[in-house]
C-alpha cells in the first residue's frame, strides 16, 4: 500500500506521500473503505498535498470515496490541495461538490471535528 | 539537453510516466508551477484516453519555436477505434466510458491550442501547445 492510513482515535489519516497512479488511487479507496468498516471511525482525512496532480480520474475517486465513507457513516476531509493545482482544477472543469475540504492536515482534523458533531452542513445549505 | 520526449502509453502506469516526463521538459523552458502542472493535467487526460479507448499509443512531448515564441507541443496519437462525432465527444459531460466527459473539453481549455484529428477505424491523435508566455522585457 503506497499510502500509509493512520488509525488516530475515532479517525482515519491517509497521508499520501507522493505521486499516486490510478490503480493506487483505486486502492487507497478501497482500503479506506475496508477501515472505516475495521475500526468503525467516524471520520476520514486524506492529505493530497503531495499529489502532483488532481485530473479527472483522481478527482473521481476522491468523490467516491468520500461517497462510500458517508454510506459507511463517516465523514471525510479532502486536505492540502496545492493552489496550481486547485487552479488546474477549476480549468479542466473538475468540482469535489460536496466533498468537505481544509487547506491543510489541521485544519482538516478542526472540520473533521465540527463535521462529526454535526456543527457543520457541508453542502453549505 | 533532449528537446523530444516520446512515451508509448499502453498500460495505466504509464500515464504517470508520461506526465512526470512532460513537466521535466516543459521545466527546461521554464514555465511556471501552475503551467507545469496544467501541463502535466493534459497529458494526464490524454494519456487516459489512450488507455480507455484505444488499448495502447503514444504521447510525444516537443519544445517549439515559433515567431520567437517558444512553447511545449503534445501530441497524443493511437490506431484504436477512433472518435465517430467529435463535436459530441468535445461537449462537457460527453462520455462512453461512464466517467465525467470532461478530458477533451478540459484540456482544450488548459492548453492555448488544440487540435483534434480521428477516424473511425483507423485512431486518433490530439495535439495540443502551450505557449511559454515572453518575459516581460525593458531592452527598447
Ligand atoms: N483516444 C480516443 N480514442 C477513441 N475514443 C476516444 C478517445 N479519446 C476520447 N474518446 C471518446 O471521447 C469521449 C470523451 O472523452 P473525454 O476524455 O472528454 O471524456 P471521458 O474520457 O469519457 O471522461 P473523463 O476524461 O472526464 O474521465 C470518450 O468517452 C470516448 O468516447
Ligand atoms: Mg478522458
Amino acid at each position: 500500500m503506497k499510502v500509509p492510513i493512520l488509525k488516530q482515535g475515532d479517525y482515519l489519516i491517509a497521508s499520501v506521500q507522493s505521486v499516486l497512479s490510478d490503480s493506487d488511487l483505486s486502492l487507497l479507496r478501497d482500503e479506506i473503505a475496508e477501515r472505516v468498516g475495521r475500526y468503525r471511525s467516524r471520520g476520514v482525512i486524506i492529505d493530497v498535498t503531495a499529489l502532483d496532480v488532481i485530473d479527472s480520474y483522481a478527482a473521481r475517486t476522491l468523490k467516491n470515496i468520500a461517497q462510500i465513507t458517508k454510506l459507511r457513516g463517516a465523514e471525510t476531509v479532502i486536505a492540502g490541495i496545492q493552489p496550481e493545482v486547485a487552479f488546474s482544477m477549476v480549468q479542466l472543469g473538475l468540482t469535489l461538490d460536496g466533498v468537505a475540504t481544509a487547506l491543510d492536515l489541521e485544519e482538516g482534523l478542526i472540520c473533521l471535528d465540527k463535521l462529526t458533531k454535526g456543527m457543520i452542513n457541508k453542502n453549505g445549505g | 539537453m533532449a528537446d523530444e520526449v516520446t512515451v508509448n502509453i499502453r498500460l495505466e502506469s504509464a500515464i504517470v510516466y508520461a506526465r512526470q516526463k512532460g513537466r521535466e521538459l516543459a521545466a527546461e523552458l521554464g514555465f511556471s508551477q501552475s503551467e507545469l502542472t496544467i501541463i502535466a493535467t493534459a497529458i494526464s487526460e490524454l494519456a487516459r484516453n489512450i488507455v480507455d479507448y484505444a488499448g495502447n499509443g503514444q504521447i510525444i512531448m516537443q519544445l517549439i519555436e515559433k515567431d520567437g515564441q517558444k512553447g511545449i507541443m503534445i501530441k497524443a496519437q493511437d490506431n484504436g477505434p477512433g472518435i465517430p462525432d467529435i463535436e459530441l465527444a468535445m461537449q462537457d459531460g460527453y462520455s462512453t466510458g461512464n466517467s465525467l466527459g470532461l478530458g477533451l473539453p478540459g484540456t482544450k481549455r488548459l492548453m492555448d491550442e488544440f487540435e483534434i484529428d480521428s477516424k473511425v477505424g483507423q485512431g486518433t491523435t490530439v495535439t495540443v501547445i502551450k505557449w511559454k508566455r515572453n518575459d516581460i522585457n525593458f531592452k527598447i
